[in-house]
This record gives C-alpha cells, structure tokens and sequence, in this order.
C-alpha cells in the first residue's frame, strides 16, 4: 500500500459521499465511521452506534429486509466487519437489491490504539465479498472516486461492496447521542413508525 | 419425530403468525427441524439462515427498527455466540426473542454439549435476558406466546428455552 499521504481523508470523503445519499438509511458501524457521519452532518436517517461490534450488516440487513422500498446503507471499519465477516454470506443468501455496504479500510484498529489489522496483510475484503457470493464489489483507493461509489451505493443494484482504503487520519472528535433509546427512537419515528 | 414434537412447533408457528413475526432467523438444530420446515413453506414469512447466531440479533434488530418483527431460533450452543450482541438490543431498548432448544441437559450423551448448555440460562439472565424455560410440550406453545408479547410489548429480550425433555435426547445408537 502506498504512502498514506495519497489515501482518502475520511472526513471529507464521507461528508461528499453522504451529501449524495439521496433518501437513504445509514448505518453507521461503531467507533470512527459514526464520528464521520455525525461530523457529516446529523439525520434522523442515521443510525449511530457505540458498540455491538460484528453487527453493523446484520443490523443493516435487516432493516433492508424491512424497508425494501427504501436504499440501506451500511457504513463501517474494516475490524469491524471482520468480526462479522460470516454475515456477507447471509447478505449474498437473502440479495437484498437495496442493500450497500461500504468498508472504510484503513488496516488498523482505529480506536485502540491504531494496531495492525489484517487487511494490512494479505486479505482483501472485496475479495472475500465475491467469495461469498455478493457480485458487485469496487475498491476505491482516490477521494475523486465519490461520485462513482455514491452511485455504486445509493442507486445500483444491490447486493453492492465496496472498499475504501482510507488514510489514518487525526480528525477533530464529532461524538453523536448515544443514549440507544434515544438513536433508535429518532430512527423509528423517521421511518413513521409507531413508538408506544 | 413424536406427536409431542411436532404439536409444539405447530404451536409455535401459529403465534409467530398471530403475531405478526415474519422472519425467522436460525442456525438450525435438530429439535428445530419442524418449525423451520413450516416457516420455509409459507409465503408471508422468511427463513434467514446465519453463520453464527449473533447475527440474527443484528438482523432482528434491525428489523424492529424499521417496522417488522424477527425471531431467532438455536441449539443451546449457539447462545454462547450470542452474548456481547445481546447488548445491542438492550443499549437500543429495542425487542429481542429467541427460541432455544437445549442440549447438555436431560440425558446428554454428547459431553461436549454439557458446559454451554448448562451455562446457558445463566449466560442469559447475566445480560439481562429473562429466560422462560418450558420441559412439557404442551405448555411450549403458551410460553411462547408470553415471551413474545413481553418482549415486544415491553421491549426486552426474552429466550424460550426448550428442554431437551421435550426434544428427545439423542442417543447416536447408544442404550
């Protein structure tokens, strides 16, 4: 991998992605893709997460399976997806068409400490996705590819994977609520859904 | 498959259909053959099969979260997988149900089924799950159907833990 000067900043690179969305859920996976969202700009249509590692697609498949006229995205870290990995073939088994996922890779563990991950090494996440059987995947190495993943994630086809390999970077903490009644609350009445 | 047996997932079937629960999530057992058999044939509802059982907490989740309602049924092992997620539901105050038909229970033969098994209604109760143990399969049905409406009633977690009892242990031949 190149030298991190010439990886994708996060930061803007999501707020330009996320100004593409259109209308659609996103699901943020713990730690630093739910600071990039709320750093983007706070939605009711985020759903924000402090914990629960392994379970951002899950969660994201699950409300695709319940909302199938509404685009769901998944936003989320290489280590966290890798605790899950199982869950890309359940993706592959059920084929949500409006279903994208996309892997922020920076190939460490962010949080704790910035320690090597295993997508430093020898695995590659698009390719375990295609292994599993979810067809549409891109690896995105450029902050210019925005416009070309926003309509990868938001308007093809899914199923859809894609990889950002993204620098490590030293961004301004941007910390949503995180009182999980309150996220989920705000999430529910957004989608016009009954509260009691 | 005795008679028992199969009155008690045709119990459990008609109230995920008098409930509204349309996905089932499994990493199947034995003892879930039936149910899951009947959940397969009918078109209003849908089989999510897993990888290991802690994503069906995610999908469950999520599908609360955006207007339906999900189960996730398992073999007594599969608790263990289930545990850290577990909180997820919990942190979003949303619902959680799972069906668990137990090993390492009556008349085990297996050892290695004993430590998760009898682990796992304290494993459960000590992330806030209340667990709702049934041994006779006529009361399999009604326990159910109280576990489910306090779980989405009163937004909690519950787990409805068939015992090996009502399964039939497995014997591999052995007298």
């Amino acid at each position: 991998m190149s030298a991190a000067s010439n990886k994708i900043a996060r930061r803007p690179f999501i707020a330009d992605l996320l100004a593409r969305r259109g209308r659609a859920l996103i699901v943020c996976g713990l730690g630093s893709p739910t600071w990039d969202c709320f750093a983007a700009g706070d939605s009711p249509d985020y759903l924000y997460s402090w914990g629960g590692m392994g379970l951002a697609v899950p969660t994201a498949l699950g409300i695709a399976l319940a909302q199938p006229g509404r685009r769901t995205v998944c936003i989320t870290g290489d280590g966290e997806l890798l605790m899950g990995i199982g869950a890309l073939g359940v993706v592959a088994d059920q084929a949500p068409a409006n279903l994208g996922i996309l892997v922020l890779d920076n190939e460490s563990f962010g949080e704790t400490g910035r320690q090597r991950g295993l997508t430093s090494g020898r695995t590659d996440i698009a390719a375990v996705a295609q292994g599993f059987g979810i067809a549409r995947t891109m690896t995105v190495m450029e902050q210019g590819a925005v416009s070309d993943l926003a309509t990868f994630l938001f308007e093809t086809p899914g199923p859809a994977l894609a990889v950002a390999k993204i620098a490590i970077t030293d961004d301004p903490w941007a910390l949503p609520e995180k009182d999980g009644a309150a996220i989920a609350h705000r999430f529910r009445e957004a989608l016009g859904l009954q509260n009691a | 498959m005795s008679i028992a047996a199969a009155d008690w997932s045709s119990d459990v079937f008609r109230v995920l259909q008098a409930r509204t629960i349309t996905t089932v999530c499994t990493v199947p057992d034995g003892g879930l053959t039936r149910l899951l058999k009947l959940v397969e044939a009918e078109p209003l509802m849908r089989l999510v099969t897993l990888s290991i059982e802690q994503e069906g907490i995610g999908i469950a989740t999520g599908c609360w979260l955006a207007g339906s309602r999900a189960l996730i049924a398992m073999q007594s092992s599969g608790v263990g997988n289930c545990i850290n997620a577990l909180g997820l539901p919990t942190a979003l105050r949303a619902p959680c149900l799972m069906l668990v038909t137990m090993r390492g229970q009556w008349g085990e033969f297996n050892p290695w089924q004993v430590p998760m098994g009898q682990a796992t209604p304290p494993a459960l109760e000590a992330v806030g799950v209340k667990c709702f143990p049934v041994d006779k399969a006529e009361e399999v049905g009604e326990t159910f159907a109280a576990a489910a409406d306090m779980a989405f009633n009163s937004r909690v977690s519950a787990a409805v833990l068939v015992g090996q009892r009502v399964i039939g242990a497995k014997g591999f031949g052995q007298k």
